[in-house]
């Protein structure tokens, strides 16, 4: 499998991260070389075999499910690059 | 007494608790010798401050005969860390001016039992690194150096903040993390000690997350005595932190008798590997003659995936990290790019990812998202989660055969100098992680110990892996390695 420059513009756009016309050569180089050394996986037979999901085969514990925390919301707001009457201020979404 | 900083945790702790010497006095030490070392820069946002009040608090709780083993104990914390109210931004300019509102459980618990925190410590990128070149604040530098060469040299990444740090004295000890070798690799290239434990030992809560299936944090350490203490003080399950394991922490340090008479050690035929220097494995064979003479059997075993767990790792962990990275978007904390007339909220996330990120992140970002997305997540994300089950098989299959610890090589080769990969491809950096990066796929605890010198007088490591929640017998098996190694050459100060 070869990354061409579109198909590098698209993963970009996915990973919502502007990368300028100029760089996508550079980009998609860099893609196959990693999927190139990736590609060795092929050798293996996996036949039968799950996917790994835990490291160690322990059940999540559970907890009763009720409200524990809360009422933070100057603490939660706190790092905010914009913040206005409590909320989180973003660019209009909607024309 | 001088140098305190020099100090290992288990002297200094029985310095405090005799009342010969005070927390704060070794603070300051401590706080001295940071001051001196801005040409290593390890330590990136100092407390002087916190560090000073823990000390006092620590020294009352001395005087009362209430104090825990790092009571007292001056620490550097990776910036990987949250600390409440001081800057933690995972070495990455996207997290500018990140103050967290609350406290890492590790964190909390080393200060719950009296530990001093000096400052934050430099680190690669999100832990994205094996040079400590990717940090937003600059290259880590090694105190160590190749002779009377002044070439600058890596600790090791991603946790080089805190390698240099322990290496050149500046602190006792400090917290680590290793998602394919970030604790034990430093550590092998500053010729200190480096614990992972196993997955699940430590709570990551609090810990900004890059491969969660993969991150544990650890102690760096000057001992493998002082990585049993500290490792006992940072374990803890942690309601918050589902994967936390709930089982007791034992005491390791009274796990280090040294005895290892009749313990089954296993040698990886396949770690044998084309291209590594000569003088890694001699000292490889030096070990193993070590642990001989201590009495433990020696077996060659077969881990016949070893070969995989590269390129496994190198789907799976930027897999979990474009997902993990997804929440730095601009809106929440940290940076925020400056918009232009019209711009809408896509184009806030492009150019606020695109400015915070450095060039290693927003590659492993787009390879995860490329490795996840639409018609290639069976061919490559389910196919590396099913190697990476059958690389935990061959460790299981090992233990279950009666092997107790797997020495290894811990590193390809000695640290190399700053720079000197720029114009490699990102492949052979990765190589760095070889012998490590299995241990993570399989969530095992693994140590590297400092053993002996390269020609050019630079440190190599030694690891030993053990089995799943053993870490008191493979601390002990360390131990004993430790001391048969004698490594005791100390970097030459010139900074």
């Amino acid at each position: 499998m070869s990354i061409d420059t579109k198909t590098a513009a698209h993963v970009a756009k996915l990973a919502r991260i502007r990368v300028e016309e100029k760089d996508l050569p550079a980009l998609a180089n860099e893609f196959n070389t990693i999927l190139g050394f990736i590609e060795q996986l092929n050798e293996v037979d996996v036949e039968g075999v799950e996917p790994m999901v835990s490291v160690t085969p322990m059940r999540l514990k559970r907890r009763v499910d009720e409200v524990t925390d809360g009422n933070q919301q100057a603490k939660v707001l706190a790092n905010a690059p914009d913040a206005r009457e409590g909320f989180f201020a973003v660019p209009k979404v909607v024309e | 007494m001088g140098d305190l900083n020099k100090l290992t945790i288990g002297a200094a702790r029985d310095a405090l608790r005799a009342r010969d010497i005070t927390s704060v006095e070794l603070t300051q030490a401590c706080l001295g010798a940071i001051d001196g070392a801005s040409a290593l820069n390890a330590f990136v946002h100092n407390t002087p401050e916190i560090a000073l009040e823990r000390a006092a608090a620590a020294d009352q709780r001395l005087a009362k005969g209430d104090a825990p083993d790092m009571c007292g104990i001056p620490i550097g914390i990776k910036d990987l860390f949250c600390t409440k109210g001081v800057p933690s931004q995972a070495g990455s300019a996207i997290l500018n001016g990140f103050k967290p509102e609350y406290e890492s459980t590790i964190t909390q618990n080393l200060t719950d039992a009296g530990a001093v925190m000096l400052g934050k410590l430099n680190m690669d990128e999100f832990a994205m690194g094996s040079s400590n070149e990717t940090s937003t604040y600059g290259n880590v530098v090694n105190p160590w150096r190749r002779g009377n060469d002044t070439a600058e040299l890596t600790p090791g990444g991603s946790s080089g903040g805190s390698a240099s740090a322990v290496a050149a004295d500046l602190c006792l000890a400090a917290t680590g993390t290793d998602t394919g070798g970030s604790i034990r690799q430093p550590a092998a290239f500053t010729g200190i000690t480096g614990i992972k434990p196993t997955y699940g030992r430590c709570s990551r809560w609090g810990v900004v997350a890059f491969a969660s299936s993969l991150d544990q944090a650890g102690p760096m350490t000057k001992s493998v005595r002082d990585g049993a203490i500290m490792l006992g003080a940072m374990c803890s399950h942690y309601p918050k932190d589902s994967t936390s394991a709930d089982i007791p922490v034992p005491d390791f340090e009274a796990a280090l008798s040294g005895d290892i008479k009749g313990k089954k050690i296993g040698i990886p035929k396949e770690y044998h590997m084309d291209g590594i220097p000569g003088e890694i494995d001699a000292l490889w064979a030096d070990g193993v003659a070590m642990m001989k003479d201590a009495g433990a059997e020696i077996v060659d075993i077969s881990l016949p995936h070893t070969k995989y767990a590269l390129p496994a790792y190198y789907v799976i962990a930027p897999a979990e990290a474009s997902s993990n990275l997804a929440r730095y978007d601009g809106v929440r904390y940290g940076h925020r790019a400056k918009l232009a007339a019209g711009d809408g909220i896509t184009e806030m996330y492009e150019k606020t990812r695109a400015e915070g990120f450095g060039h290693e992140v927003q590659r492993r970002v787009m390879i995860g998202t490329y490795v996840l997305s639409a018609g290639f997540y069976d061919a490559y994300y389910n196919r590396a989660r099913r190697v990476r089950a059958l690389i935990k098989k061959d460790f299981e299959d090992v233990f279950a055969a009666g092997i107790d610890a797997i020495l290894t090589p811990a590193t390809p080769s000695a640290a190399f100098g700053l720079g000197e990969m720029n114009d490699a491809d990102p492949v052979r950096m990765y190589l760095n992680d070889v012998f490590t990066v299995t241990v993570n796929l399989a969530g095992l605890p693994a140590i590297s110990v400092p053993a002996g010198l390269d020609k050019q007088g630079l440190p190599l490591g030694l690891q030993l892996i053990g089995r799943p929640w053993e870490e008191g017998d493979l601390l002990n098996a360390a131990y004993r390695l430790e001391q048969a190694a004698g490594f005791v050459s100390k970097p030459a100060k010139w900074w």
